[in-house]
């Protein structure tokens, strides 16, 4: 079959992310979200980041092991606990910046930067405080009606990192539940795209999965593959897996105290994927 | 006669009104009871709403709340990215949740305090931007005291009649607040000045109770009753089909 080999490994997407850099990572909440690539963030040096997330613990975790220094956001939530503890502790202390978005805004800055547009205009922001909130963001006037409309800015990004059901080696992705999210527009609006997925399959055997229509990601807009089972846990990935709940109380509980993060970060964060595996497992 | 029913069965059929004679839309309840509201509503006087499964597909049937694997009709899939066409292009009244409300209808599911520094981060903005300055939105406060509502919102998610005012006629041309809708009473904002006004108190809730749980000047009219009753079809719908395991009673426990 003619399609490249794109194989990475986790350490090598980490290798392409430098301090500063503007991440944007795909999924929603606490659903299919690239978790081994985002542990492997965590164990490396990489710091200063600014995530542009639909935000779930990916924010969370990389807020609260100090990798982040700005956030784009509409939300940030673990969706069966509607609030992400470790980004309300960073964003009250100070400890992050943030650029408040709404959903939709955050759909138009995507789309601009995948189409290579500056911005895409939106009658969503008048008249509502995210005017207040982004000093820089601008209203133009329609050229046609005269209407006054919100300038959404490109939200361009360094490295987008998403994960998907199955993939080829050439980075062809396909998503196999019922929402494909945003991926892959962040994909498109990204200089370098990273995609961890499931399994990774012969290109022929994307029909036994799914239809036509679950291929959401073309290889074109995928520079690295990354087949990391299990990869999203602990959000939710059906139909290959529910969210552990369980596990995700338990991540929620070590906002609490330095201890039991430090307890929580030495028993799964700082060591391999695969050693986090077996111990999630076990 | 209609039989006896409780506080939060009277806030399920209170959701449900608010989206009598809305025509063909998305009737986008947020929440435990505005979802059994609208469910109810679609069961009986609009069957023509279309309602979501709370996750990517809008259903036809009356699927119960809170049931693992229930039964499903789909007739459309709305991922995100289209329930953002659906916003975008209007066919949608949607029931926010409001952390604070003040008395234009301005609501905070952000944060508290400061915009560049919050005391206490909530949500974030959410869709809330979206969806006040393209479709109708009503809110849901499950609990009523002066801090939910309030005389000014900390950072206005939502927009309100006094910012909708300030927009113009045409900027603001798609923005609706038809209803709030708490554990006390029903609210609207069908005054002059736009600002919220008292529309029915909940069985068992005096006007004075209300008043004394709302942190701004309410309007309150002389005649001025009390939320309408559940029917006996209306309760039957809730207990029996549309919220069996009684999740509505945690969200607004009987007083």
């Amino acid at each position: 079959m003619g399609v490249p080999d794109k194989r990475v490994s986790l350490d090598e997407i980490v290798g392409e992310i430098r301090d500063g850099m503007t991440v944007g990572i795909g999924g929603w909440g606490s659903r299919r979200k690239p978790m081994a690539i985002v542990r492997a963030l965590l164990r490396s040096d990489v710091k200063d980041l600014h995530l542009v997330s639909y935000g779930g613990p990916d924010v969370g975790l990389l807020c609260r092991a100090g990798k982040v220094r700005h956030i784009s956001y509409a939300f940030v939530s673990l969706d069966s606990i509607p609030l992400e503890p470790h980004f309300r502790n960073a964003r009250q202390s100070g400890a992050v910046t943030a650029t408040e978005l709404d959903e939709g805004m955050f759909l138009l800055g995507l789309q601009a930067a995948a189409w290579r547009l500056p911005y895409l205009p939106t009658r969503v922001g008048l008249g509502s405080d995210i005017l207040a909130a982004n000093p820089d963001l601008r209203t133009v006037e329609c050229p046609y009606s005269g209407d006054t409309l919100v300038a959404m800015p490109a939200l361009e990004l360094d490295v987008a990192l998403v994960h998907m059901h199955r993939g080829d080696q050439g980075g062809n992705g396909q998503y196999l539940n019922v929402d494909p999210y945003f991926d892959d527009l962040m994909c498109m609006a990204a200089k370098r795209r990273f995609m961890s997925v499931e399994r990774i399959i012969p290109t022929e055997q994307f029909a036994n999965e799914g239809p036509v229509q679950s291929l959401k990601i073309s290889r074109l807009f995928v520079d690295g593959v990354v087949e990391t089972p299990n990869g999203a846990h602990f959000t939710e990935c059906p139909p290959d897996y529910a969210r552990d709940e369980a596990f995700q109380r338990e991540y929620a509980a070590t906002a609490k105290s330095d201890e039991v993060w430090d307890e929580f970060r030495a028993k799964y964060l700082d060591v391999s994927e695969s050693d986090y595996q077996l111990r999630v497992a076990s | 006669m209609t039989a006896a029913f409780t506080r939060a069965e009277q806030c399920c059929v209170a959701v449900a009104e608010t989206f009598r004679g809305n025509g063909e839309i998305l009737a986008n309840p947020i929440g435990t009871i505005p979802m059994i509201g609208g469910r109810l509503a679609k069961a009986t006087f609009a069957p023509e709403i279309v309602m979501t499964d709370g996750e990517a597909c809008l259903i036809e049937n009356v699927m119960p709340v809170g049931v693992a694997d229930a039964e499903r009709v789909v007739g459309a899939w709305n991922p995100y990215r289209a329930m953002f066409d659906i916003v975008w292009n209007g066919p949608r009244h949607v029931m926010m949740g409001a952390t604070q409300i003040d008395r234009f209808g301005n609501q905070n599911i952000a944060m508290l305090g400061a915009l560049d520094a919050p005391k206490v981060q909530l949500l974030g903005f959410r869709g809330a931007p979206g969806n006040t300055i393209n479709n109708r939105t009503s809110y849901w406060v499950p609990s009523q005291s002066p801090k939910s509502f309030v005389a000014g919102v900390d950072v206005a998610s939502g927009i309100g009649y006094d910012k909708a005012a300030a927009l113009g006629q045409r900027a603001a041309r798609f923005h609706c607040l038809p209803r709030v809708i708490s554990n006390l009473g029903v609210f609207d904002f069908e005054t002059p000045d736009g600002t919220m006004r008292l529309r029915s108190f909940h069985s068992g809730v005096t006007v004075d109770d209300i008043t004394a749980a709302t942190g701004f000047e309410l309007v309150v009219p002389d005649d001025v009753g009390e939320t309408r009753a559940p029917t006996e079809d209306e309760l039957r719908w809730i207990r029996d089909v549309i919220d069996p395991n009684g999740m509505r009673e945690q969200e607004v426990p009987n007083p």
